[in-house]
């Protein structure tokens, strides 16, 4: 029977109503800076002023984007098959230890275009094999992925706590983090790039990983509309039953889209540890991996969505900072609320505007909301 | 017009319109329904039946008209409305709690008391007085899911009677049914309609409308194109008023001119996911050149038989032979391999299993044949080759919209079911298995399905059709089997009569024969 909600104009769908929910979590989160008594158009302007302001905040906005983008694709990939990795978060993490693995027997020998693709191996295999207990769980025994992954993360946190406190601390440290890279191990900045558009940068953590971001998003659309292991995926995530029908084997999609996801959560970590940090320290990862559900939710699961996505979350989290520096009634946590209403609006109640946009598009123009099921009846 | 003397209508719907979006929905409809009779709405699928009585039933509102009920103008904003003016509903798709009693179900929502004891008390006796004034018998402590779906049917119809309905609405009510409960339940909208009551008859099946109804108004896109008194029109005008030409009501086919056995079924046991065996210890041929139908009511045992013979469910024991070379069903048979062996399926539920509705047209015409390496350029889909495959068959099966690029949801269910026959006929494949190949198709459409499994079945093809529509069955199959609780209970060729069938169906001559 005829649904009353009708399609919209593309733009409509990936812009405008993207923009309206946003607009919303911005106003409602104004409303809570004001409560704390703070001008709310003057926290806004030090927001997008920190983030894209100086070259240096621009750079800043990229390097947490990058990172955003990577779990934003490793959530997309895995809800294209119709399951929901909790787990970018551990696999990020665990990914840390591929590269640590890496990075410390190399550093010293290996100029880092050697080190670097080695890196990008370990830590998506890592980060892949992370995933794939679950996964096999999942399509083997039926325990379901949402439960594993979680427990997954406490494991792999667990794991890595052990073993930066322990096995991996240079003797003599109290830090539990691995001894800094050396030279071989440091990936180049990307920050010349900024500096071509005339804008000065003090220092910034923009690295090199930032492209292979972007590479990464090309290859999972390349992945998802337009190869036959991506099609098999789209099939079982819309109807495991359609991909019974057409002789798509349960266990084998699963498996593999769980460790592709699993391997861009790992690659994750190659941008804070071998981009910035140059060492792999307790919880390096710090949440990015849930954002990266929100990411992938914001950006409709596509990877130009998701880039998108990326970058205002990224923007978030380096206007946020500033803006916690300039405003002191307004604290790192405010940051996080602002951030949850953008998250809420956004990707929880992404729906909750349409409706009524639908009924403006429709009394305005409607040939656009082009329904075209009850034309062309049979023959 | 109406004159003082004369009852006023119980049901007058003047220029109703609705539209979703672009689409007019209902358009400039005028109906007036005389109490006490029975009256009957058929259409297509998707020509505003549904809608029109969303809007009646108060799930949807007219974007204007006027309804008035009794004489009455009325607003009828929700179903809680439409209820408390008498007019009650029967869904297709039942609205009863499985694992709740009649009484519980029959109260439910509208519950007398804020104690559950007292209003069960009280709908106890109310229940048992609506049972005997209409003679709808049903034992008020049994649990819904233990009863069979006619006398779940009549919880429904008990429900919209315990809600004070004097004006009944049922939307194809017999889809589920078999002959006799049919016929049990056209007993009982008489004996409705004798007390008094109104009755509205949504259905495609126009046998039934000329069985039982007064009147009958037809609708086509949106439109209501005629109001007829059903004693003085007949199957044949009414079809054509549906689809606006002359129709084919029973395809024309020659004898068929059966070959050498293209798959052999032998001691086929199986079981659904609940272990409950479904299918038990069936045998039978299909040879080449010639359709078998298999006929039952649905729920005896046909879902699980295609999905085994196709590779979906794995059987318990038994063999298939393709060909003369076995099918290992049991083991690890799937369906991608006997789709290569030249079995291809056409699954009754072609929403969940043979499309993917969120997909492009495109998309869904390769579905289980996305390893051809004609739709492939290494591990990269060849969307060339895949779009220009998806245009030629939106051609040669008129499709429509044509448009390979639309979402497969848009399209109607008869072109979307077209979608599932053209991938599965044009891979030429030697065995073609076919659930419900008609089921929430336009009277249109299914001309043209019949005829493309006809020349099928002229090519040399082994069909096997499953259907619940025993008219398809009979005016298909060269040869017809019926399902009774898992088991063929009768063979019977295609003059068989539809009372010998229906006997068949209800599993009569098995108990007999016990």
């Amino acid at each position: 029977m005829s649904t009353p909600y009708a399609k919209l104009p593309a733009w409509a769908d990936y812009g405008l109503i993207p923009l309206i929910n946003l607009s919303v979590a911005f106003i409602v989160a104004g409303f809570v800076v004001l409560l704390v008594g703070e001008n709310p158009f003057r926290a806004a302007v030090i927001l997008v002023e920190g983030a894209f302001g100086k070259g240096t905040g621009i750079a800043f906005t990229l390097f947490y984007a990058t990172t955003f983008i990577f779990t934003g694709l490793s959530v997309a990939v895995a809800a294209h098959c119709g399951l929901f990795n909790i787990g970018t978060e551990g696999q990020a993490y665990i990914a840390g230890l591929g590269i640590a693995i890496v990075c410390l027997s190399f550093d010293s020998t290996l100029p880092w275009w050697l080190t670097f693709p080695l890196a990008i191996v370990a830590s998506a295999l890592v980060g892949a094999l992370w995933a794939l207990i679950p996964a096999y769980l999942q399509a083997k025994r039926g325990s379901h992925i949402v439960i594993t992954t979680i427990m997954f993360n406490f494991i792999a946190a667990s794991i890595m706590v052990y073993l930066l406190v322990g096995p991996l601390k240079p003797a003599g440290s109290q830090a539990p983090q691995t001894r800094n890279f050396l030279a071989g191990a440091e990936l180049p900045k990307l920050n010349w790039i900024i500096e071509l558009f005339g804008a000065k940068i003090r220092s910034a953590p923009l690295n090199i990983c930032f492209l292979l971001a972007l590479a990464m998003a090309f290859l999972v659309w390349l992945l998802i509309w337009r190869t036959r292991l991506g099609y098999e995926m789209r099939t079982y995530g819309h109807s495991p039953k359609a991909a019974r029908y057409a002789g798509i084997s349960e266990t084998r999609i699963i498996i593999t889209a769980m460790m592709i996801s699993g391997a861009l959560a790992g690659m994750m970590a190659l941008n804070p540890v071998m981009g910035d940090q140059h060492n792999v320290a307790i919880d390096f990862v710090s949440g990015a991996g849930f954002v990266g559900i929100a990411v992938a939710l914001m950006g409709r699961l596509h990877p130009v969505g998701i880039v998108l996505a990326a970058i205002l979350f990224g923007m978030l989290y380096q206007g946020g900072a500033e803006l916690a520096f300039e405003m002191p009634a307004i604290s790192r946590d405010m940051i996080v609320i602002i951030q949850g209403l953008v998250i809420l609006f956004a990707g929880a109640l992404e729906h909750m505007f349409r409706p009524y946009i639908q009924a403006l598009f429709a009394s305005f123009s409607p040939r656009s909301v082009g329904m075209e099921a009850v034309k062309g009846k049979g023959a | 017009m109406a004159q003082a003397t004369i009852e006023p209508a119980a049901i007058e719907l003047i220029g109703i319109n609705k539209s979703f979006g672009a689409v007019r929905a209902n358009r400039d409809i005028n109906l007036e329904i005389a109490r006490g009779t029975i009256h009957g709405i058929v259409g297509e699928n998707g020509a505003g039946k549904s809608t029109l009585m969303s809007i009646l039933y108060g799930f949807y509102q007219a974007d204007s008209g006027e309804i008035r009920v009794g004489g009455k103008p009325a607003s009828i904003k929700t179903p809680n409305d439409a209820i408390a003016l008498g007019i009650g509903m029967v869904h297709q798709h039942f609205m009863l709690v499985d694992n709740f009693t009649v009484l519980e179900n029959i109260i439910l929502g509208a519950e007398s008391d804020a104690l559950l004891k007292r209003s069960i008390a009280k709908a106890r006796s109310e229940l048992d007085r609506l049972e005997r004034e209409y003679g709808l018998e049903v034992e008020p402590d049994a649990i819904i899911e233990e009863l069979p779906v006619g006398l779940q049917q009549r919880v429904e119809i008990l429900k919209a009677l315990y809600r004070g309905a004097e004006i009944l609405i049922l939307d194809e009510p017999t889809g589920v049914l078999t002959p006799a409960e049919a016929d049990h339940l056209f007993r009982i909208l008489r004996q409705l309609k004798d007390q008094g009551k109104t009755v509205v008859l949504i259905t495609h099946k126009l046998r039934e409308i000329m069985a039982i109804t007064d009147t009958v108004s037809v609708m086509r896109q949106g439109t209501m194109v005629a109001t007829r008194e059903t004693a003085k029109t007949t199957v044949e005008e009414l079809a054509e008023l549906m689809v606006g030409r002359r129709v084919l009501l029973r395809v024309e086919k020659g004898e068929a001119e059966a070959g050498g056995v293209k798959l052999a079924v032998k001691n086929l046991t199986v079981r659904d996911s609940r272990g409950v065996t479904m299918v038990d210890d069936i045998s039978f041929d299909i040879r080449a050149g010639e359709i078998v139908g298999i006929a039952g009511v649905a729920g005896n045992g046909q879902s699980e038989l295609l999905e085994a013979i196709s590779g979906i469910r794995h059987a318990v024991s038994g063999s298939v032979m393709l060909d003369g070379k076995p099918i290992d069903l049991t083991g690890k048979a799937d369906p991608g391999e006997l789709r290569d062996r030249g079995l291809a399926h056409v699954p009754e539920d072609r929403h969940h299993v043979g499309l993917v509705l969120a997909f492009e047209e495109n998309e869904n015409s390769i579905l289980g044949y996305h390893d051809d390496p004609r739709y492939l350029k290494g591990p990269f889909l060849n969307v060339d080759a895949i779009m220009a495959d998806a245009r030629d068959k939106i051609e040669k099966y008129d499709i429509r919209p044509g448009n390979p690029r639309l979402k497969t949801a848009n399209f109607s269910g008869g072109n979307q079911q077209k979608i599932v026959l053209a991938r599965e006929i044009e891979q030429d494949p030697g065995v073609l298995i076919v659930g419900q190949p008609t089921r929430g198709v336009d009277v249109g459409a299914i001309e043209f399905i019949h005829k493309r499994l006809i020349a099928m079945r002229d090519q040399g093809k082994a069909v096997l059709v499953v259907s619940v529509e025993l008219d398809e069955i009979r005016s298909l199959s060269d040869r017809i089997l019926v399902m009774f609780a898992g088991r063929i209970v009768g063979e019977r060729g295609p003059e068989a009569t539809e009372g010998e069938l229906g006997l068949l169906m209800a599993g009569v001559e098995q108990e007999a024969a016990a």
